[in-house]
């Protein structure tokens, strides 16, 4: 067993070449015992190569990494045992049904043919599939298959879980419902690593995360770290008639600074940590007629932070830089 | 001042309390051994049966047509009589039968790698081969099967071995041998090759051309020289002839050793290649 000061993943230089790709190019993890960790990055960023080395599926071109104590290389077997992976496509059985696929992952990690069973009931019971039990998989809905997804992968509590992309492609209901499974999870003190192209995600559901981008971490650090590194907090108005922006725009250029204007024809936003002056703003508006939607004041999105790490264009004030919490700056 | 609001979780808080029980009420058993997790893949390949019986369907009808049409259409003009020639092809058909289901082998193999279970499964504590061992263990099952519906066919027809049941069920169980070890073949080429489709192509283009090559629907004596000296060293016309010597109760022990030495020799170079290249993924 981990304590929970210890580092229940630890990678050093992670290296993976496919061809003339290098999918991972030396990633650093350091993944502490019963947190949730997310590893945020674009489509090819190379998350899943790297879940599938820790998870000991493919071996490391280059550097080394220890799971739970254990070096995914020289002890493969132990890792495993203690381990489970929901992949990112379904890792489950489209043929066959959701009560025989988690007894058969049951039997597999040792359980007897009874115990299977009743565990198999019980988790369909707890992740709402009792009714769709008997049901072929193929036949599930996408968020059903993810909820039988996760389901398979604690049939035996596993002290360390890496979820790959879990809630792509599902509606928001769903999503909600296996964030819930996840936080349910953590609560039991599992470990997680956690894929995903979405930043809401790793904000809602991580302790830490790394930003990675071709294959290489390119920032690290608490939610909160990450967005206080791409500078002050921003006031977002959106009006009730788009017409009105651009006099918005002057009234508030004025009070607050440079007003970035959103895709969103009725929205805009200012870079302003200070409430005052922010509900200052807003007063201003309805003073002078301009009808206001809504508005928030806010931390950067994680939105705004991983565009403006990536290089990609930032929505808001792409002047302004990261500071210094990035690794790895890429050239 | 709002902040923008954190959509509120829809999952029940009794919901939650029932995943966190779940999650909590287990403690981990010893891994499973080798042999369990083998045949708990053979139940897999067995419920699969079960739920997509198409695949059977397909292998058994063919042979079927194949009984029916030759005897009928050519038994009278290639062995003088229909019933002669039903003697003369059932237990070759019986061999064909389930050879053609071991290239499904390989197509379940490669339908499994396009799909994410194959990762889930290769990240367990299991015995590495088990998987792979386990599928052809459930697919012997359908071997079996394939078999028994030519048997029961050729009943029906009017075909009585003179070795009886118990005849029978030796060549039944000889074929069924040799079709694992051919099925190595097929579960190599199923990692090799890039989609299910693919597999079944190739597997049927080798097994095509060899079983009809082979003695299975022509005695070779008919056959100009080399073509008959091909066909006289084909394993396939050799397990015919093993399974018609079985049942009519003359088989030779040299036809069954070659059979069952080829189906060692194939497993012991296949089964690792296969594992070998199921583990690298
Ligand atoms: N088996 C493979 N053979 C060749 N190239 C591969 C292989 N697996 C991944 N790659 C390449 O490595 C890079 C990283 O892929 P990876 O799947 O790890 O990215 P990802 O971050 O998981 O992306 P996504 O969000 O799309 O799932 C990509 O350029 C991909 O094309
Ligand atoms: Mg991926």
């Amino acid at each position: 067993m981990t304590s929970q000061s210890t580092l229940a993943i630890e990678a050093t230089g992670l290296v993976k070449v496919f061809g003339d790709t290098r999918a991972v190019d030396g990633v650093d993890l350091a993944v502490r015992s019963g947190s949730v960790y997310g590893v945020l990055g674009p489509n090819g960023a190379g998350k899943t190569t790297t879940i599938r080395m820790l998870a000991t599926l493919i071996r490391p071109d280059g550097g080394s990494a220890r799971v739970l104590g254990h070096d995914i290389v020289q002890e493969p077997g132990a890792v495993r045992r203690a381990v489970s992976l929901t992949g990112q496509l379904a890792s489950v059985d489209e043929d066959l049904t959701g009560r025989e696929n988690l007894i058969l992952l049951g039997r597999l990690l040792g359980l007897r043919r009874n115990a299977a069973k009743t565990r198999a009931a019980e988790l369909l019971e707890a992740f709402g599939l009792a009714e769709a039990a008997g049901r072929m998989v193929k036949n599930y809905s996408g968020g059903m298959r993810r909820r039988l997804d996760v389901a398979a992968s604690i049939v035996v509590t596993p002290q360390l879980m890496f979820l790959d992309e879990p809630t792509t492609g599902l509606d928001p209901r769903s999503r909600n419902q296996v964030w819930g499974i996840i936080r349910a999870l953590v609560a039991e003190g599992t470990t997680i690593l956690l894929c995903t192209q979405y930043l809401e995600e790793a904000d809602q559901l991580a302790d830490g995360i790394a930003v990675i981008d071709h294959g290489k971490v390119i920032a690290e650090g608490t939610p909160g770290q990450l967005k206080a590194s791409v500078g002050t907090g921003a006031l977002h108005v959106r009006l009730l008639d788009p017409e009105q922006r651009p006099q918005a725009e002057q009234l508030i250029g004025r009070a607050l600074g440079a007003v970035h204007l959103e895709p969103d024809l009725a929205a805009l936003s200012v870079q302003c940590s200070d409430a005052g002056r922010a509900a200052e703003a807003v007063a201003e508006l309805s003073r002078s007629g301009i009808g206001v939607a809504d508005f928030s004041l806010g931390q950067p999105s994680l939105d705004e932070v991983f565009l403006a790490l990536t290089g990609h264009p930032a929505e808001n004030d792409s002047d302004q830089q990261p500071d210094a919490i990035a690794e790895e700056q890429p050239a | 001042m709002s902040t923008p609001a954190t959509e509120a979780s829809l999952m029940t808080e009794a919901d939650e309390a029932a995943v966190r029980k779940a999650i909590s009420s287990t403690s981990r058993p010893p891994t499973a051994s080798p042999l369990s997790a083998a045949f708990t893949f053979g139940w897999r390949g067995m419920l699969k049966v079960k739920h997509v019986p198409e695949q059977l369907l397909d292998v058994t009808i063919t042979p079927v047509m194949f009984v029916l049409m030759f005897t009928y259409l050519f038994g009278g003009a290639v062995a003088g009589s229909t019933g002669a020639y039903l003697d003369y092809i059932l237990p070759g058909v019986l061999v064909m039968s389930v050879l053609f289901t071991t290239v499904y082998s390989g197509v379940a193999l490669n339908t499994d790698l396009t799909k994410g279970v194959v990762d889930r499964f290769r990240s367990l504590p299991i015995w590495r081969p088990s998987p792979l061992v386990g599928s052809l263990l459930g697919d012997s099952v359908r071997y079996l099967v394939a078999g028994t519906v030519i048997i029961v066919l050729g009943v029906a027809l009017g075909y009585r071995p003179d070795a009886g049941v118990g005849g029978v069920l030796a060549a039944l169980a000889l074929v069924v041998v040799f079709a694992f070890g051919l099925s190595w073949v097929f579960t190599t080429l199923g990692l090799l090759l890039r989609s299910p489709n693919a597999v079944m192509n190739a597997g049927f283009m080798g097994i095509f051309p060899l079983t009809f090559l082979s003695n299975v629907f022509v005695d070779p004596s008919t056959l100009p020289a080399g073509l008959e000296a091909f066909v006289n060293v084909n394993p396939i016309s050799i397990l015919a002839n093993a399974s018609r010597g079985l049942m009519e109760g003359t088989a030779s022990a040299a036809d069954i050793g070659i059979v069952l030495a080829t189906a060692a020799v194939l497993t012991a170079v296949f089964a690792p290649l296969t594992t070998r290249l199921y583990r690298r993924g």
